[in-house]
């Protein structure tokens, strides 16, 4: 499970300070800072509410956060106020992709246009070539001839590998994981923890927001644990998972692997 | 009473020319402009900003509220006295165009909001403007639920351009009172315009389940 880029000397793809939130008197985010190690990938785990999906929504703008900073290197910078604006934000998402909890894939698409717009509309790519490329990635997740299917003819599990594809086709340098399994029933849920993993394997850099512990012990080399929007606990994850410090990750870890 | 069927044939051709040339040109012409219309007032009341929104209500308020034929009269007989003269066409489409524009704004408004804020959100994600994703993404899925009331504001026009005869547009009905007024068949004529609507509109209505089911093949059964 370790990874070539997993030396703490990596190369810093995208530092977030002091993400700050609130809806109404509700403070969500409480000055949150994240650092991201180019082929790295970051585990946000905590206790629903805490925080954690606002958070990942911060790195791609979609969630405008009242305060702080999100900065590539190499490529854009964004300071939030409460004042920035959708469109000010939209320069984070050339950098990253996003797979959803509930997929959002586009239903009047076929699964090879769902792959190819970003690419063709936005990226202005040769639409032959985006073709191409979206049919080699359809077939390393196993869904070379589901191409011409509508969404609502595939099972839950083969959506998400398609709104996978459709992340990667953007061929963005940070993917954004939000709880990618968790609308799946079980028995789908490995098909896209494989994908997943493999896609860590080969260096993607990600940010995955996640339920699935014993997965995120397997594929992160951080883990950040959030509660009430703020940061308890991080490292790694033999560390935060199996001897975590803080009485309150204590409590969230025995609570997920001891249901009953 | 006996039925005239002669002159029932002899009409038929009449009218129906008055609805080729007059009512159904006039009818999809001004549902094109109409829609242009309404989907303009629909992202000026969906937009943030007050004032706009604000505008595109009171358009729909007015329209809404009141008479058609009052807006037809106020077009070609009240324009004049302050020196803007119409021909009937130009009057009637304004006037067809408009009212059309009123009302589905209201349900475009409807069908943009009743697409998931995921798929926004989706186009964002894979760097999408707003304007982009708007046309590629929400308009597409937008327009699946706006069919049927749609179909319903065209069927709805098509008949409401009877009221053109008032303002000496050649079209179907105007025919009808023509050959009416010269043979005095008016029961036999009427009720034979009445079926020439009927037939367009159940044209228009097997349109609309056509479209539908065109629409439909993306959603789950």
């Amino acid at each position: 499970m370790s990874h070539a880029s997993n030396s703490p000397e990596a190369t810093v793809l995208l530092k977030a300070t002091g993400l700050q939130k609130s809806f109404g008197d509700h403070e969500v985010l409480t000055s949150i800072d994240l650092q991201i190690g180019k082929g790295q990938v970051l585990a946000l785990i905590g206790p629903s509410g805490s925080g954690k999906t606002t958070v990942l929504r911060c790195l791609n703008g979609l969630e405008i956060p009242d305060g702080g900073e999100v900065a590539f290197d190499k490529g854009p910078t964004v300071s939030f106020t409460s004042k920035t604006t959708q469109r000010q934000a939209q320069v984070l998402r050339s950098q990253s992709a996003m797979v959803f909890q509930n997929y959002n894939l586009f239903p009047h698409m076929t699964v090879l246009e769902n792959v190819i717009e970003g690419p063709v509309r936005v990226q202005k790519r040769k639409r032959a070539e985006a073709i191409a490329e979206a049919e080699s990635l359809l077939a390393r997740v196993g869904l070379a001839e589901k191409r011409d299917q509508y969404p609502h003819q595939l099972s839950g599990g083969q959506q998400q590998r398609v709104g996978i594809v459709r992340a990667l086709a953007l061929k963005p340098s940070l993917l954004l994981f939000d709880e990618p399994t968790s609308a799946l029933d079980p028995e789908l849920v490995g098909d896209v923890l494989r994908v997943i993993k493999e896609l860590a394997d080969e260096g993607w850099t990600m940010v995955l927001v996640t339920h699935e512990l014993a997965f995120a012990r397997e594929v992160a080399d951080e883990i950040v644990f959030m509660d009430q929007g703020v940061v308890v606990e991080r490292g790694h994850p033999d560390v935060v998972l199996r001897a975590p410090q803080n009485e309150r990750t204590q409590q969230f870890v025995h609570r997920l692997l001891n249901p009953f | 009473m006996t039925v005239d069927w002669n002159l029932f044939l002899d009409s038929l051709w009449p009218i129906t020319q008055g609805a080729l040339k007059g009512t159904i040109p006039l009818s999809l012409i001004s549902f094109v402009i109409g829609l242009a219309i309404a989907l303009l007032m629909a992202l000026m009341r969906l937009s943030g900003n007050a004032v706009i929104s604000f505008i595109a209500r009171a358009y729909i308020s007015a329209i809404r509220g009141t008479p058609l034929l009052v807006q037809l009269f106020v077009i070609f007989y009240g324009l004049p006295s302050i020196g803007v003269t119409l021909n009937p066409w130009p009057s009637a489409v304004i006037a067809f165009s408009l009212n059309v524009g009123g009302y589905a704004a209201e349900v475009i408004r409807a069908a943009i909001l009743s697409v998931p804020k995921g798929q926004w959100e989706a186009g964002y994600t894979i760097g999408m403007s707003r304007t982009l994703t708007l046309r590629r993404l929400i308009l597409p899925q937008a327009a699946r639920v706006a069919v049927p009331p749609l179909s319903n504001t065209f069927i709805s026009l098509v008949k409401d351009t009877s009221l053109a005869s008032v303002v000496l547009v050649t079209e179907a009905f105007r025919k009808a009172q023509e050959i009416a007024a010269f043979s005095q068949e008016f029961m036999l004529i009427y009720i034979e315009a009445a079926l020439i609507y009927w037939v367009i509109c159940l044209v228009l209505s097997m349109g609309q389940t056509r479209l539908e089911r065109r629409f439909d093949r993306y959603v789950a059964r």
